[in-house]
């Protein structure tokens, strides 16, 4: 039970990938499949975010840091790790740009075939 | 041996390159671009010729061009073996190119640019196969030899021609694979990959993987050289144009194979480990085997470039067979035979071209009565054919005499059965088309088909009679033009004295 | 002049220069193309500068902004990416001026931000190029794979839906690869590569680590197109337009076989890869089986890009086997078909896209009398053939070469045999093509027309550079290895 709670982040986040998964090679629907590829993303977001976060941490902002920083001790245990959650600004901005690419794809799909279906698609291919 | 460095083994190579593209720019003039095949033909023999007094004097000519792996360049070496094929192939080139003219035109075929552009880079690659200093150099112009047939083997463009590019690419191209896997094999084993008399390989590797490893030579090489079961691509090869099955599939090609056979044993193996291992008594078995059947089949066949094709076959492991049993005076005439066989098969191959351009006929069963119309080329015909037989006065008594001997050397009497009864059976498939030729009277209505009655033009018959005499002076004088039983004796001299170290 | 700032240049000029064009291209809707030229040729030029630095002092590390690695982003040279840096930015200058007519033809109206795109996919893989630090590798693979899934779209009918398909997949193999990273994160606190070779050292045995490079291979694995992760590769290249094609095949795949190359054996070092976990034996085998059946596949196509792509497929097949076999003639041989393939196939598909331009076909067999109307083409599509076939001299022989010789010095003959098989197979596709281009005339009213209708030049010019170029590459692969190749093998293979 321990274990469960001590990594409930990684579950939530391997779950949330699966579910991605599943969507993307099981539903027969384009955007759903699209849905499915944006679950996945946020998934790995929400996994580098977890894994910045500490128990009691607060945002990194160090008061009165500049200037004379040097005098006061830092306990980096104290903050939250910014880094994952910066990298994942960027990688937010590629998820939407995905996102965006392939809806334009499916958008000029959907004005070539009428249908978003796969197997209908790909019938007329 | 003196090594000496020398760009002539190189320019050897580039003149019928550069001829190649000179005929390919002058492809509309067809004066001028047959007058570039046959200047090359000059040139190019003119270099190897001189060549030739350096070698006698133990120098051998080196010429590096650039690095190709570590410890291996693009190298050509001129030694006593590469030279003798050199020859061969060089002053072969310049008949060839004469008939060839008159083959051409006399049918007056297309794509005849194609057809000389092909045949000169061929050549080069003929040269380079020779004077290759090691196996990868060899492999290259293996390949490019390969590559530049195809157009001359497809020359026809008919499904049929396309379905014979078509084999031949699959067997060579397959056999090119194999001989890759080997070369890389034996680089890594030896580290070097320079042919030296008496061989790299021994103490390399374990028997069984070197076992192995002249397995895999084996069908690389063996493919160009014909031997069964690996040469059924040569009898469906003979669809290409007269002059090509002549140069190429009696000498440039085929020969090819032949001496890759005898560079790989003599030079990479080497004599003391080839009887160490005791392989050579497989592939002297596969190359009997190949005389007897080669013959039988050449028996039945009706089509006069079909029977050739099969007695090439068959004759062509005279040589292979002579360079395994390993005693001197095999190898002599094994060598030997390389020459002697060449000029034989020419002119035969010349017959049949002359007999086709000027009667239609590719059939023995028309020949009847041939001989009448045309005296010349069926005197030339029978030289050959007794040559093929191994009958004096013609040059192919020798190389059998030579093969006989060793033989007996080598105490193997099998094998001195098999040459005997190979030559009764090269005996009575040729004899027969002499008989027909010369006998029997010409079927009713022939002669009054509207051909031309008499000889084939003198473009023909001179280069058929040329190659005829030739063969006929190798018999009296084997040393005198060339200098080629002197070469041969060296190369054998060589190989047994690498194999003892 | 001041070589220092050439690693950032080389991103930037590329960069800005596609912000700009949009804008230009209001105006002017010519001037993009030429803006793209000169942008590329920059780049190459300060490729070349790199190269020349990195040959004479070594390995090249730049600051991004002046903070120090490991906190900042570093840009690190070493003989291993500024030689593909240098391949990329040759390639794509001689694609870019081939593509201009290409694109007018297929595409009117869209050059403008065809070059804008065109350029972002530039600067995507020059980055991932001369990046030293793995997040930064994600975003410049997400923007290359982007501009790529925006240039596939505009090929012909089916483009979009391959497109779809390979957003869908490509995506899955970013976010293995950014979880890959995530974990070595998580296990060291770094992204610096060169932090995180040393970091991981003491690291090796624990889950975590094997579980990221396990990602980092799927990841890596779909970029580049390694079988079985191979299913969107078909689709996109046969489907978009010619020009991208001739600029996505040669090049996409094997920036993603660079970093797979640096994951492996920088980031993990070669005692991980090889001794911690068979990876590297499982990644041979199943390269093997990449290389058969792209063969195979290719041999029953009967479109000429569907033919490549299979053919792509495969070679993919003969780079990650070669650095799977662990020592130093495979990874030569790897690192040396990378190239030789870039311009194998960068010429290839440069050569359909001619075809198509002229003729409006790609099927082979309608290739009749194609060594009529274009005898030029033909002859570099006969040189590029054999060289992908593998026949000496071409540059193909010798990475054929180098691989068969790896293959040997490891001991494992079998790969030695799947070579030989794939050298056959490619025969046999190649000279099926070569027999309707040069000797099929006679099929009935379906061949092309007999006279002469060469390319135009802008597009001839670059097909002969790169048939060229796989020549002289074969003579030189040995000047190659040494100069450069050589120093790019990674300590520990020996």
């Amino acid at each position: 039970m321990e274990f469960l709670s001590g990594h409930a982040n990684y579950f939530v986040y391997i779950m949330l990938m699966m579910i991605g998964l599943y969507g993307m090679m099981a539903k027969k629907n384009l955007v759903k499949k699209l849905v499915g590829m944006n679950i996945f993303q946020w998934s790995l977001i929400l996994f580098f975010v977890s894994i910045g976060a500490k128990e009691g941490g607060t945002i990194p902002i160090v008061e009165g840091a500049h200037g004379h920083g040097a005098e006061i001790v830092i306990q980096a245990s104290h903050y939250v790790n910014p880094l994952p959650h910066v990298l994942m600004l960027t990688a937010i901005v590629v998820g939407v740009g995905t996102t965006g690419v392939a809806l334009a794809v499916l958008l000029n799909l959907y004005k070539k075939y009428k249908t978003l279906d796969e197997d209908e698609i790909i019938g007329k291919l | 041996m003196e090594i000496i460095h020398s760009i002539r083994p190189l320019l050897a190579i580039l003149v019928s390159l550069a001829a190649a593209i000179l005929i390919l720019f002058f492809g509309k003039h067809r004066n001028i671009r047959e007058f570039w095949t046959l200047a090359a033909g000059v040139v190019k023999f003119g270099l190897v010729l001189s060549l030739l007094p350096m070698v006698l004097d133990g120098k051998a000519p080196v010429t590096e061009i650039l690095t190709l792996a570590d410890g291996v360049s693009l190298k050509l070496r001129v030694d006593p073996l590469g030279l003798f094929f050199a020859l061969i192939a060089s002053s072969l080139w310049i008949i060839t190119s004469i008939y060839s003219i008159g083959y051409m035109r006399g049918l007056n075929e297309h794509a005849q640019t194609r057809y000389y552009f092909s045949f000169a880079l061929c050549l080069s690659a003929t040269i380079g196969v020779a004077l290759s200093a090691n196996i990868l150099t060899f492999f290259i112009f293996y390949e490019m030899l390969t590559l530049a047939t195809y157009p001359l083997v497809i020359h026809k463009e008919t499904p049929e021609a396309l379905r014979a590019g078509r084999k031949y690419l699959a067997y060579t191209l397959t056999a090119g694979v194999f001989l890759l896997a080997a070369l890389v094999a034996t680089y890594s084993f030896a580290g070097t990959l320079e042919f030296t008399p008496g061989g790299i390989l021994a103490g390399t590797a374990d028997k069984p993987t070197l076992r192995l490893l002249f397995v895999v030579f084996m069908i690389g090489i063996g493919v160009k050289a014909g031997i069964m079961p690996l040469h059924s691509w040569l009898p469906t090869a003979m669809i290409a144009p007269t002059p090509v099955s002549a140069l190429l599939h009696a000498v440039a090609v085929v020969k090819s194979g032949v001496f890759g056979c005898l560079r790989m044993l003599w030079f990479v193996f080497g004599t003391g480990l080839l009887s160490d291992l005791g392989v050579w008594i497989w592939l002297a078995g596969f190359a009997a085997f190949t005389i007897i059947v080669g013959s039988m089949v050449a028996l039945t066949q009706d089509n006069l470039k079909k029977r050739l094709a099969f007695s090439t076959i068959s004759q062509l492991s005279y040589i292979v067979l002579g360079g395994a049993l390993l005693s001197e005076s095999a190898m002599i005439g094994s060598t030997m035979h390389l020459v002697n066989h060449a000029f034989m098969k020419i002119t035969l191959f010349f017959c049949a071209g002359a007999i086709y351009v000027n009667a239609h006929k590719t059939k023995i069963s028309e020949l009847n009565g041939i001989g009448r119309r045309m005296p010349y080329t069926m005197a030339a015909f029978t030289v050959g054919a007794m040559g093929m037989a191994g009958l004096p006065p013609v040059a192919g008594f020798i190389s059998k005499w030579y093969l006989c001997i060793g033989a007996l050397q080598a105490e193997e009497m099998l094998f001195l059965v098999v040459l005997l009864a190979s030559s009764v059976l090269n005996a009575a498939y040729f004899f027969p088309i002499v008989f027909r030729a010369f006998f029997r009277k010409p079927e009713p209505g022939a002669g009054e088909d509207g051909l031309p009655s008499g000889e084939a033009s003198l473009f023909m018959v001179v280069p058929l009679c040329i190659s005829a005499v030739v063969s006929i002076a190798l018999f009296f004088a084997p040393n005198v033009p060339l200098h080629f039983l002197e070469l041969a004796k060296t190369v054998v001299q060589q190989v047994l004295q690498g194999g003892q170290v | 002049m001041d070589h220092s700032q050439l690693p950032i240049l080389v991103v930037l000029i590329p960069m800005l220069v596609s912000f700009v064009i949009p804008l230009v291209g209001i105006w002017n809707k010519k001037l993009p193309f030429y803006m793209a030229t000169a942008a590329m040729a920059a780049s190459l030029l300060a490729a070349l500068g790199i190269m020349n630095q990195v040959l004479q002092q070594g390995p090249i590390s730049y600051r991004l902004g002046g903070w120090a690695p490991p906190w900042g982003i570093e840009y690190y040279i070493d003989h291993l990416n500024a030689f593909i840096m240098t391949l990329v930015c040759f390639i794509s200058v001689f694609i870019c001026i081939y593509s201009r007519k290409s694109i007018t033809q297929e595409r009117p109206g869209k050059e403008v931000h065809f070059y804008c795109v065109l350029l972002l996919l530039f600067t995507g893989l020059i980055g991932m190029l001369v990046t030293g630090d793995m997040f930064n590798i994600y975003v410049f693979l997400e923007i290359s794979s982007l501009s790529a899934y925006a240039l596939i779209a505009i090929g012909d009918e089916k483009a979009h839906f391959a497109t779809f398909k390979y957003i869908i997949i490509g995506t899955i193999g970013a976010c293995f690869y950014l979880l890959g990273v995530g974990y070595l994160y998580m296990a060291t606190g770094s992204l610096n590569i060169h932090d995180l070779s040393t970091l991981l050292q003491p690291l090796y045995g624990s889950k975590v680590i094997v579980v990221s490079a396990i990602f980092f291979i799927i990841g890596l694995g779909i970029k580049m197109g390694l079988f079985p992760l191979h299913t969107w590769l078909p689709g996109a290249y046969t489907h978009a337009p010619s020009a991208v094609s001739a600029y996505i095949a040669p090049l996409m795949s094997k920036v993603a076989a660079y970093v797979f190359i640096r994951v492996m054996f920088t980031v993990f070092d070669v005692s991980f890869s090889f001794e911690n976990l068979p990876i590297m034996e499982i990644l041979s085998w199943i390269a093997a089986v990449a290389i058969i059946f792209g063969s195979i596949v290719a041999i029953s196509q009967s479109d000429i890009k569907m033919m490549l792509a299979y053919s792509s497929i495969s070679q993919i097949g003969y780079i990650v086997l070669g650095v799977t076999m662990g020592n130093r003639e495979g990874f030569i041989g790897s690192v040396l078909h990378i190239l030789n393939h870039a311009f194998m196939k960068g010429c290839l598909f440069a050569i359909v896209g001619a075809i198509i331009y002229r003729h409006g076909t790609r099927a082979i067999e309608r290739f009749g009398n194609l060594h009529r109307t274009m005898p030029l083409t033909s002859a570099a599509f006969a040189v590029a053939a054999l060289s992908m076939i593998g026949l000496p001299p071409t540059a193909g022989f010798f990475s054929k070469w180098y691989l068969v010789l790896g293959a040997i010095s490891a001991g494992k003959w079998v790969f030695v045999v799947v070579i030989m098989i794939s050298s056959l197979l490619n025969a046999v596709y190649f000279f099926r093509v070569v027999e309707h281009v040069f000797w099929k005339p006679k099929s009935g009213g379906t061949d092309l027309p007999i006279e002469r209708n060469e390319a135009p030049n802008s597009m001839l010019i670059p097909i002969l550079v790169l048939a060229a170029g796989i020549l002289a590459l074969g003579f030189a692969s040995h000047w190659i290895i040494e100069m450069v190749i050589g120093q790019t093998v990674p300590a520990g293979i020996l």
